[in-house]
């Protein structure tokens, strides 16, 4: 205490800037909060490595990348998968023993607009029996087309249908790949970072029905 | 003396047999391109305007006489690029957007929201915020469930039951306003803690509250579950069993009505529902009926939480002690110039939220609420991602009523308890 007091006024102020700044870098995604679910994913590491690692035996170079927890900011494994192969690597993580991940909970996609291959499509898997969650990533160029989920997820529709509304991401083997929330006569796709944020498109007439979608 | 009046003997009408009926008793309808009929099929148009439709949805059916052949559903008519304001507003003003999502359970998703933001920064809440948020969770479940079986009773023709049930949510509205201040849009949460701590006895209004519904809720199971009128419009009515919940990543009350094992709550224990003592109602039918009856129990189990919450909480501080997040007291604000600095840079630039992405969800009132948030630093998301479970079922809407009848569908879409607000976001 008293060595503290002892120091002069610019030697404290340039010892203690940086100390916070460290103290709050430290406080990420990576700490782990047991209010807010913390305890459930610590006790995945191991189950999570193993996994990882199958997954790499398994598919070989079709796993590009892998983000584990304590090294990059994200709370559960994130692995990049390549186009060609994803449909594949979702139907064996949703039915293989030690997986199990049987249940998507979210597809979506993220516009990393200066990046190179600009669009990520995020699958967020949750296992219902071990109560995992994992998130399954690809990469894609604008106009680059993805494979559909549909054949593993039916659910997996109406959700690639909004990132291709709402991102302009085509999915190849869609059945149906139409706009979903904005109307058909929409021109742009709304969550792209370039895309306007004022401006209007204003139709007469509401989207009439089409007979078509009935046969 | 006159003759008793006697009525004239009529032979009485004989029907004529079906075959001897007039030509134009049997009805034909030409095939006519321009026309919507085809070979007596016909194609109706529902919403997204109708009394029978939960918002602004729409559905398209093609009926075989009062049989759904085919169908296709339409919404998005109440867009608001939520997701895109979650990209260019700060984190703090985005909390008001939350309200809008559910906004039948507008608690819950503010709690979801914060706790999203919470872990990208890694913020731990002191006891007293977590457990009043627990309670504005159940709080918020029940009236959510409330509402959901009352209404869809009332689009059967079950009016009472509706009153019983809309009563108690009242009441429930009045605690939420004297926690939040207003009854349905509350953006009560704020990042790191909470906009105000509970009144003094809160909780135990919220207590004498839940003792209370738990009497109304036994009255109204007795007033519907047995009837016959509704077991006929629910039992087996708009059927959707384990496998297709999977498929169609149902969640919450309508996936545990099909028997799947599924909630946040018990699964991923947040907040502190490791310490409360709570069943989760699952049943096996996966039909209108299963669901209305895994609602109500899971109101029972709600209202046990409740009162186990206000038995649990104590006094104590509402905010974290990170200095990140912290809004300054009012008193600092106004006489200190330190404090009025560091109010005008909170609320005008925000505060920063490390790089990191992470997808939180919570149990909400009908199912997964997640929010996926890419953070690249800064004080606004890079991505903002609401994972609605309104969507996901939706979608099962279509192959949950083809081959039901059209006054099923009704019975069905209020029996999964879809969100305009969230459908849309």
């Amino acid at each position: 205490m008293a060595k503290l007091i002892s120091k002069s006024a610019s030697e404290r102020s340039r010892n203690a800037a940086p100390r916070r700044e460290r103290e709050e870098l430290k406080m990420d995604v990576r700490t782990l909060i047991p209010s807010n679910g913390g305890d459930w994913l610590a006790r995945f590491k191991d189950d999570w490595k193993s996994q990882v690692s199958a997954l790499q035996k398994r598919f070989g170079a079709d796993i590009v990348e892998v983000q584990m927890p304590p090294d990059h900011a994200v709370e559960c494994p994130v692995i990049y998968v390549r186009p060609q192969a994803i449909v594949e690597v979702l139907r064996f993580v949703r039915s293989e023993s030690g997986f199990e991940y049987g249940f998507l909970a979210d597809l979506t996609a993220v516009d990393l607009m200066p990046e190179d291959p600009r669009f990520e499509v995020v699958y967020n898997l949750f296992s219902i029996s071990k109560h995992w969650r994992i998130r399954l990533k690809v990469r894609a160029r604008d106009g680059e087309m993805v494979p559909t989920a549909t054949s593993v997820w039916p659910g997996a529709n109406w959700a690639e249908r909004e990132v291709w509304d709402m991102f302009g991401i085509k999915f190849s083997g869609h059945p149906d790949l139409r706009r979903i929330l904005m109307d058909e006569r929409w021109d742009g796709h709304p969550l792209r970072k370039d895309y306007p944020l004022k401006g209007y498109q204003i139709f007469p007439t509401p989207e009439p029905v089409k007979p078509e979608l009935l046969e | 003396m006159k003759d008793a009046v006697k009525a004239p003997e009529v032979a009485a009408e004989k029907m004529p047999d079906r075959a001897s009926w007039p030509q134009h008793y049997n009805v034909h309808f030409e095939k006519d391109p321009d026309d919507l009929w085809d070979e007596s099929r016909m194609i109706v148009n529902i919403g997204p305007t109708h009394p029978a439709m939960h918002g602004a949805l729409r559905m398209v059916a093609k009926l075989n006489g009062e049989t759904i052949e085919k169908s296709y559903c339409q919404f998005g008519y109440t867009h608001r690029a939520k997701e895109k304001l979650g990209e260019n507003r700060t984190y703090h003003q985005f909390v008001v957007y939350t309200d809008r999502l559910n906004y039948c359970s507008a608690l819950l998703n503010n709690v979801a929201y914060s706790m999203s933001v919470e872990r990208l920064m890694g913020i731990e809440l002191p006891p007293r915020a977590l457990w009043i948020r627990m309670m504005c969770c159940e709080l918020a479940r029940t009236i959510d469930h409330l509402i959901c079986i009352g209404i869809n009773a009332v689009d059967l023709g079950a009016f009472s039951f509706f009153l019983y049930g809309f009563h108690q949510r009242e009441e429930a509205y009045t605690l939420i306003e004297k926690l939040a201040g207003s009854r349905l849009t509350t953006s009560y949460t704020r990042v790191g803690g909470l906009m105000a701590d509970a009144p003094d006895g809160w909780e135990k209004e919220v207590k004498t509250w839940a003792l209370r519904t738990r009497g109304v809720i036994d009255e109204m199971d007795r007033l519907l579950t047995g009837n016959r009128i509704w077991r006929r419009r629910t039992d087996g009515v708009g059927p959707f069993d384990k496998e297709m919940c999977l498929a169609y990543s149902y969640t919450g009350p309508n996936a545990r009505a099909a028997g799947v094992d599924i909630d946040l709550r018990r699964d991923q224990p947040y907040l502190y529902y490791k310490e409360v003592e709570f069943d989760v109602p699952i049943a096996k039918t996966g039909d209108v009926f299963g669901r209305y009856t895994v609602r109500l129990e899971e109101i029972r189990q709600s209202l046990n939480i409740l009162i186990q919450c206000a038995d649990k909480i104590k006094k104590g501080p509402i905010w974290s002690e990170d200095k990140r997040v912290r809004i300054p007291d009012k008193d600092v604000v106004f006489n200190t110039m330190e404090g009025m600095i560091h109010h005008f840079k909170f609320f005008m630039t925000g505060f920063q939220v490390p790089a990191g992405e992470a997808y939180t969800c919570v149990e909400g009132g009908n199912g997964e609420i997640g929010f996926y948030i890419v953070s690249k630093g800064g004080p606004t998301a890079h991505r903002m991602r609401i994972r609605g479970p309104s969507v996901y079922h939706f979608q099962g809407l279509t192959p949950m009523v083809e081959g039901e009848l059209l006054g099923d569908m009704v019975a069905a879409l209020g029996s999964i308890n879809v969100i305009a607000g969230e459908l849309d976001r």
